[in-house]
């Protein structure tokens, strides 16, 4: 039996729980205060642990005296860099190898000599309780030497510029060049050439719950066992055997309900490292928990870059090229490789026909934190360019933006259409399917653009600057190499289903219940999913950049299909018919026209599972249960349109949205609910990124914004309704026809809202480039155009 | 340091206890009397999430000192679904709107709005979303919430259900 007797899209169709608003099985749990979240792990005998940080943002340590911590009261022990175990006397190891990459640094468990950054971990020390570790990190005394920073990736590139690492020749971390099509032709007699310079900010995904670890040692079986707020349990692992010099048969790492990831607990951090040193040197359990802080200071952070984007056209509107340089500051360290900058240009082309392109990229260290995907990864900014150069494009021409746009859409009879890159996963950058014109006009027709012209200038009578801007976006999705599940019937016929993808909150355990009850045709309720354990399958690649549905949603299909032809093999030996005979409902295997010969599913695994004297069916393979990796072919591409209609108060610069409407095509939708959740959050947290949020850090790379009076999140009052369309065009490269869902709100987000803005404010001419727009900025853009000159007439 | 005696009614528990005086309230109910449903998201009384009911009225766990709370009286989120488990009016309402995700805001938004609704059975969208500007969540963008708030509102109004109502304020 193998994967060629299943029927491509059986049982997507006409079902019970697939495309159904299934309330969630996590909620109960989450809702009564009985989640299990890894600061919530009381184990006996258990320390907690605090890490003492640099305060400079480049420095070279001189001396460090940790006397007087380590005789503190309540105190066990003080951890510096060679303090450490050999094999935990290095760096992170790097796991996303790119030829481009010109020095593939990570950070050091603990420095040896030269921090890079302001938070980088120094010193671990481990006490009874967080309060003597902390009051023991005060008493550690550090000399430092301070070596001049670099703040600022364009500064970085001067040539007199001070080193991030000295031992670099540049801060170059990496160049990339790359692009299709004849781009000198395109510009040489083009009609029309617009060009601009776009900057956006940095700030971090801030979920709720911060980072924390438990690292628990059994020295009888040498099992160490580690529990993370984290988003890739086997990744985490990988690190960890490498970092402990472990057996990785004795190794379990294990992620229980996680408050939020959305893309920077997806690196490996020197703290769980620390924590399973102290574990297994004092042989007690060990936690570390992060204070936010810590979060502003050491967890990865995104947006960073400036882009200079060019683009030629035709006469009638028609893209004949784009051409760009961009600079993406990665911080310190590269955790997550140049994955992100990498994504950002290969996201520039979006649903639009380019002949011709151009990118330029570099990848510059600074002193500050380091940088790897936040929810978007990169595509934020690219949309942001693209958006923006067309809108620019839109005003030179004289032609209305939407109209712009749609003369260039890729049709969707030209799917899959192959837009020029080869993508982050190797292949080709093919769209493999989607109607991008339908998506935009759903959109439009929405949020009733060809009434705005009417609404503005009857606000603007009132006094009122109210835009509407429009952001257009395809995202890649579902990328492989795989993700796995393995599905099982035990003995009380209850159904398991096992998967390295961890959530953290995307209702991964209800949405592969629907999947696996609806092949296996048992109630939602025989299901338990488990999730982001290492011991529970033996390979993983970990929830990130939306990928989970399409990869381990397969696999749990594929292996739930699996099981039920083995289950109906063995039921057919039992009752004695043909395995045609056998029809399966809830649970129960009977003969089609003797419904008095049924087996339970729950007998069947026992019987498959071994009974002394029971012989097995010929050709079948002990247990009803099979494990399977999806590999998918390629990326498959979701795309969506923003359309925001918004108020800015011209005398404080302060929005108000007024109409979200967000169009979102992410294929075959298994719970509608989950899908709306997802767009409505992660439209939020572009909402943030395009006003709020900004990461501020001074000329000397020191960080300013480090709590939450100091750095906005979008509060309830800043997010509006979100008015979701969707559509349903599955994806042709997996069986269930389902795309990423989870980042499509945010990437047009900070473009369609900016846009808004400018037009808002289009009779004082501003122009803005940079995001986050925060109040401030609007006034001084309005400032400078003289807005404030003349009071506003009616 | 001298610990303090803690006497304190939570969920309807007495409890007798000892603290350091520094002791948090957020660490004394999560790690001293194991009721680990209220969440530490940010320590310094931004977020929320620590959110708790202090004789009725919201605190912030990570900014009250556990002995701030001897002869008072605490609910927490455990203390919101009934004897038997079910879930109260407002939980169930939460899971019905999809107003959670990864579920660690949870706690602090319930008992935010566990407040509202003792104050009002018929609060407003702009008043629910006021109310809860003092508890940040990332994953939901508040809208499955206010709607939750609404619906629970809606029920509460038309049912004979008793668990909310008004508190009345601590004696000076």
């Amino acid at each position: 039996m193998d994967l060629s007797d299943l029927q491509p899209g059986a049982l997507t169709e006409n079902t019970r729980y697939i495309g159904k608003r299934v309330m969630r099985t996590e909620d109960d749990k989450l809702l009564k205060g009985q989640g299990a979240y890894v600061d919530d792990m009381h184990l006996p005998q258990m320390l907690q642990g605090a890490v003492l940080r640099s305060p400079h943002a480049h420095a070279r340590i001189v001396s460090i005296d940790c006397s007087a911590a380590r005789t503190l009261k309540g105190v066990h022990a003080v951890y510096t860099h060679a303090d450490l175990p050999a094999s935990a006397r290095r760096r992170v190891p790097s796991m996303l190898p790119n030829p481009a990459i010109r020095l593939d640094r990570n950070q050091e468990i603990l420095c040896s000599n030269e921090v890079t950054f302001a938070g980088e971990a120094v010193a671990f020390v481990v006490a009874d309780n967080r309060y003597i570790a902390e009051d023991a990190c005060a008493l550690i005394e550090v000399e430092y030497d301070a070596l001049p920073p670099v703040a600022e990736c364009r500064a970085a590139l001067l040539p007199d510029a001070p080193l991030c690492h000295t031992d670099a020749q540049d801060n170059v971390a990496a160049h990339i060049n790359i692009g299709f099509g004849d781009i000198d032709a395109a510009f040489a007699d083009a009609p029309h050439i617009v060009e601009e310079t776009y900057w956006q900010n940095r700030g971090s995904a801030h979920p709720m719950e911060t980072r924390g670890y438990v690292a628990e040692y059994h020295a009888t079986t040498g099992q160490l066992t580690v529990w993370s707020s984290g988003q890739a349990p086997h990744h985490e692992k990988k690190n960890l055997v490498e970092l402990m010099a472990w057996d990785p048969e004795r190794l379990r790492v294990i992620m229980n309900d996680v408050g939020g990831g959305f893309g920077p607990k997806l690196p490996f951090y020197p703290e769980e490292a620390l924590v399973a040193v102290a574990a297994v040197d004092l042989q007690r359990p060990i936690k570390w928990i992060e204070d936010r802080r810590e979060h502003f200071l050491a967890i990865t952070q995104e947006r960073d870059q400036w882009w200079t984007i060019g683009m030629a056209l035709d006469a009638d509107g028609k893209i004949r090229g784009v051409r760009l340089s961009m600079i993406h500051d990665n911080g310190a360290f590269l955790p997550w490789g140049v994955i992100t900058p990498y994504i950002s240009i290969t996201t520039t082309p979006g649903p639009y026909v380019i002949p011709a392109m151009r990118a330029d990229l570099k990848v510059v260290f600074t002193n500050k934190c380091a940088t790897s995907p936040v929810r978007g990864a990169g595509r934020p900014q690219a949309v942001f360019a693209m958006e923006r150069i067309i809108d620019k494009a839109a005003r030179t021409l004289g032609m209305d933006r939407t109209e712009l746009r749609r003369r260039n859409l890729i049709q969707a009879s030209q799917m899959p259409y192959d837009a020029g890159f080869i993508y982050r996963d190797g292949k080709p950058l093919i769209y493999d399917s989607g109607d991008y014109p339908a998506c935009q006009q759903a959109a439009l027709t929405q949020a009733d653009y060809d009434g705005f012209a009417l609404r503005k200038a009857a606000a603007r009578k009132e006094g009122r600057f109210i835009g509407i801007g429009i952001g257009n976006f395809v995202e890649g999705t579902g990328m492989g190499p795989f993700e796995g599940a393995t599905v099982r019937i035990q003995a009380d016929g209850k159904i398991a289903v096992l998967t390295g993808a961890s959530p953290q909150g995307q209702g991964h355990k209800t949405t592969f219940a629907q999947i696996c009850a609806e092949q296996m045709n048992v109630p939602l309720e025989s299901i338990a999913v488990i999730t982001g354990d290492t011991s529970g399958i033996s390979m993983g690649v970990g929830t990130f950049a939306s990928r989970v549905t399409v990869n381990a949603g397969n696999s749990v299909y594929l292996a739930a299909q699996m099981v039920m032809k083995k289950a109906i093999k063995l039921a057919a030996f039992m009752l004695k018919c043909n395995e045609d005979e056998i029809v399966v409902s809830n649970g129960i295997a009977s003969h089609r026209s003797d419904p008095d010969k049924s087996i339970s599913y729950g007998e069947l695994a026992k019987v498959s599972q071994g009974m002394p004297g029971f012989s097995m069916p010929e050709g079948f393979t002990g247990g009803l249960e099979e494990t399977q990796y999806f590999t998918p072919a390629q990326s498959t591409y979701c795309n969506g349109t923003a359309v925001v209609e918004l108020e800015v108060d011209r005398e404080t610069g302060h929005i108000q949205i007024l109409n979200y409407v967000m169009a979102h095509d992410s294929g075959k939708l298994i719970n509608p609910m989950i899908v709306d959740g997802q767009i409505i959050g992660s439209v939020a947290h572009g909402i943030g990124n395009a006003t709020l949020e900004w990461m501020q850090y001074d000329e000397n790379a020191q960080p300013t914004t480090t709590n939450f009076g100091e750095y906005l999140l979008p509060m309830a009052t800043d997010v509006p309704h979100v008015d979701i369309v969707h559509l349903e065009t599955p994806s042709p490269l997996n069986p269930l026809g389902v795309k990423g869902a989870g980042e499509g709100g945010t990437i047009p987000a900070t473009a369609a809202i900016i846009g808004a803005m400018e037009d808002a404010l289009s009779e004082y001419g501003v122009e803005f480039t940079e995001s986050p727009l925060v109040p401030h900025r609007v006034f001084q853009k309005l400032k400078q155009a003289g807005a404030y000159d003349r009071a506003v007439e009616r | 340091m001298e610990h303090r005696k803690i006497i304190t009614v939570v969920n309807g528990t007495s409890y007798q206890c000892e603290a350091e005086p520094r002791r948090m309230l957020g660490d004394f109910l999560r790690h001293d009397l194991n009721l680990t449903g209220t969440h530490y998201g940010c320590e310094h009384g931004v977020c929320g999430a620590c959110t708790v009911l202090l004789d009725g009225r919201t605190a912030r766990a990570c900014l009250t000192l556990a002995a701030q709370v001897h002869g008072h009286e605490i609910t927490t989120v455990e203390g919101l679904a009934g004897q038997d488990g079910t879930l109260n009016v407002l939980q169930q309402a939460f899971k019905e709107c999809h107003a959670l995700q990864c579920g660690f805001c949870t706690p602090g938004m319930l008992m935010t709005l566990t407040e509202l609704l003792n104050e009002t059975d018929d609060p407003s969208e702009a008043e629910i979303r006021e109310a809860i500007t003092g508890n940040l969540c990332r994953c939901t963008g508040y809208q499955p919430i206010v709607a939750a708030a609404l619906l629970a509102a809606q029920r509460l109004r038309s049912s004979t259900d008793t668990s909310f109502q008004p508190q009345p304020l601590p004696q000076e």
